[in-house]
């Protein structure tokens, strides 16, 4: 994985997604919901990138931005060499083989009415124009693939069990052949025993077909399993960048820290002696964003200047970055701007 | 790997894994299972019969004017099963023929305002920037008094199509699209509602991120799950249409007063109810009977249609 190629397959470059809000009777434009507020980062081709961070900070609307699913309000995102933000209808159109999406629920994301080659098929239809057998062929080479017997080719989704249908919706991600998946919480609605199931998938199939992830998650442990790197995001921006390794052995951004205290240690002895971090306090609204640093409101070490100036994420540490002023107060105050560049680290 | 995956290919599998079976075959099946809705098909189908050929196999005696007021108002007896009416006309015939006019408003009519409601509805739903136009129009015609519009259409138009296409047809196509054209309403906005919750379904953005054009969405995704509420206010649609039918009859708006209707028969028959019940009870049956059946075979498919019932 070392020599994997040196430009990035996924760019986002200071992704932003806001909701417009609407209030009285003449329905004026009085604010913004901003749902993600800034964000960058990159993915190495054959890579994982996990996304954790809290309900409600906009890991989800970052994945369905960057898919174009929602109009992004300002930003880059750069796939394979296109910049999908600003790519016209048609040619997103021709596009959208390279990248998918698994969806967290897989009841809903299934249509009742289809059966499972009518839902398999379906990219078939509409990017190819191949004939029945061998759109038919090509499902069940997909089935397959992902683990299900080829005699429930027939059947609708209500008849399969949680895993059985997310299984189905990465065969539909997986019927263009795509380079990109972005898996939006794939396991958050599954009982733990098939997660596990589910997640092996993932990886065989990414060593199989060289896939790329961008895997959303709030399950901390499953993403320390499956990504080599890790953004943690807080309030709609990434407050730490990390290698997965080195932010599970000593997270550096004090959300980061709250947030992996927070994960479940087997060992009873070792979970007696953890210290966990509790914060205090909500979450503050999206429409109205702290005005300095997003998490100043919550922050067990927060200082004078988190109040008032918005920290940028900053590389601290070889591959580290982090957006805190923890590391950028003690000396430089105005680091160089350069860095705010996120580049893909060192990796293991 | 922006072109278009290589197809695999086409050889048999050896273990010849089943097929995609066919979707009518199933609907079919499970649609058996609903007894109501055979009843309903069964019941419907010889009505629809019956007013097809019944005209030419119970052709009504040719009565002199002087015999024909001798026997009216006639009860139900060999000569005529279903009595006479106060001018000695034969009960039967008339309502076979009666039958023939009122089943065709019903459906035509019921067919107009779905297709329609279904249509506005849908846009409205789906595309936002119709919503507000579309919408303002539905609740123009909304708030339309119907009567008197249909009277003004009426009014308008019913000289100049009958000089066209005759004035039975042109009557026919008169009345179907005016009560078409005035009942679309409610489905419209069931549907809207029901498209608006549908798109945001994780399977239409899924749709979405596939790469799917708008009709296609629509079509695969969005139609077969709003064919519930729009069964259940088709079947409606049959009823209230051959009953508007006979108020515009009555109303003398409709169809030519000789020109029997069930709506027409039943107002006919509404004078003499107090003396004659049996004048009034026929027509009625017959749109009861219809509008029970058609109800029944909309709930029978609405069931079939859903793969979630069937097979249970």
């Amino acid at each position: 994985m070392l020599d994997a190629a040196p430009t990035p397959l996924v760019q986002v470059q200071d992704l932003k997604m806001h909701f417009p809000i609407y209030t009285g009777l003449f329905r004026r434009h009085t604010g913004d919901v901003k749902a993600v507020d800034g964000v960058s980062f990159d993915i190495t081709a054959g890579q994982t990138l996990g996304l954790v961070g809290e309900s409600g900070c906009g890991k989800s609307t970052v994945g369905r931005a960057m898919l174009r699913l929602y109009e992004p309000t300002a930003g880059r995102v750069v796939i394979d060499g296109d910049d999908v933000a600003t790519l016209t209808a048609e040619a997103l159109r021709k596009k959208r083989p390279t990248m998918q999406m698994v969806f967290q629920d897989p009841q809903a994301s299934l249509n009742p009415r289809m059966t499972l080659a009518e839902i398999v098929s379906e990219p078939l239809e509409e990017h190819t124009n191949w004939t029945r057998d061998q759109k038919l062929e090509r499902v069940y080479e997909l089935m397959d693939q992902v683990g299900l017997n080829r005699r429930f080719v027939n059947r609708f989704p209500h008849e399969f069990s949680g895993g059985q249908r997310q299984r189905i919706g990465i065969a539909r991600a997986l019927a263009l052949k795509p380079r990109f998946i972005v898996c939006d919480e794939p396991i958050a609605a599954l009982d733990v025993s098939i997660q596990a199931q589910v997640v092996n998938l993932l990886e065989d199939l990414q060593e199989k077909l060289g896939l790329t992830y961008l895997f959303i998650s709030h399950d901390l442990s499953m993403v320390r399993h499956l990504a080599q790197r890790v953004a943690v995001m807080y309030l709609g921006r990434i407050a730490e960048l990390s290698p997965s390794k080195d932010l599970y052995a000593r997270p550096l951004h004090p959300y980061a820290e709250a947030l992996l205290s927070a994960v479940n240690e087997p060992d009873p002895e070792l979970a007696a002696r953890r210290n966990r971090i509790i914060l205090k306090g909500d979450v503050p609204s999206p429409a109205n964003p702290p005005k300095g640093c997003n998490f100043c409101t919550r922050c067990p070490k927060v200082m004078d200047i988190c109040r008032t100036v918005k920290p940028d994420l900053l590389e601290v540490e070889p591959g580290r970055l982090v957006a805190c002023h923890l590391y950028t107060a003690a000396g430089s105050t105005g680091a160089s701007e350069a860095n705010e560049r996120n580049q893909q680290g060192e990796d293991q | 790997m922006t072109d278009a995956p290589t197809p695999p290919p086409t050889s048999a599998p050896a273990s010849a894994p089943p097929k995609p079976a066919s979707a009518a075959r199933d609907i079919w099946q499970q649609f058996r299972t609903h007894k109501g809705a055979l009843f309903g098909l069964i019941v419907l189908g010889f009505l629809i019969i019956a007013v097809m050929i019944g005209p030419y196999i119970w052709i009504p005696e040719k009565l002199t004017v002087a015999e024909a007021i001798k026997l009216k108002n006639q009860g139900p007896s060999w000569r005529f099963p279903l009595g006479t009416d106060q001018l000695g006309r034969d009960m039967l015939a008339r309502m076979l023929l009666a039958g023939r006019v009122s089943l065709a408003v019903g459906l035509v009519a019921m067919l107009i305002a779905i297709v329609f409601g279904t249509l506005i509805g849908i846009l409205a739903g789906y595309f936002r920037r119709l919503d507000g136009p579309l919408m303002r129009l539905t609740d123009m015609f909304l708030a339309l008094p119907l009567i008197p519009l249909l009277l003004v259409m009426v009014m308008l138009f019913r000289d100049k199509i009958a000089g066209m296409i005759g004035p039975e047809l042109g009557a026919f196509l008169l009345i179907v699209f005016a009560i078409g054209i005035t009942s679309w309403m409610a489905t419209a906005r069931i549907v809207r509602g029901e498209v608006l919750t549908l798109k945001e379904r994780e399977y239409v953005l899924a749709a979405r991120s596939i790469g799917a054009r708008p009709h296609r969405i629509i079509r695969r995704h969005i139609l077969p799950n709003v064919i519930s509420p729009v069964m259940v206010a088709a079947t409606l649609g049959v009823a209230e249409a051959i009953i508007t039918e006979s108020v515009l009859s009555f109303l003398g708006l409709g169809f030519p007063p000789d020109f029997p209707t069930w709506g027409r028969l039943l107002f006919d028959g509404l004078q003499y109810m107090q003396v004659y019940p049996e004048r009034v009870v026929w027509p009625g049956l017959a749109i009861s009977l219809t509008v029970l059946s058609v109800n029944y075979i909309g709930d029978g498919l609405r069931d079939a249609l859903d793969p979630r019932i069937r097979g249970r």
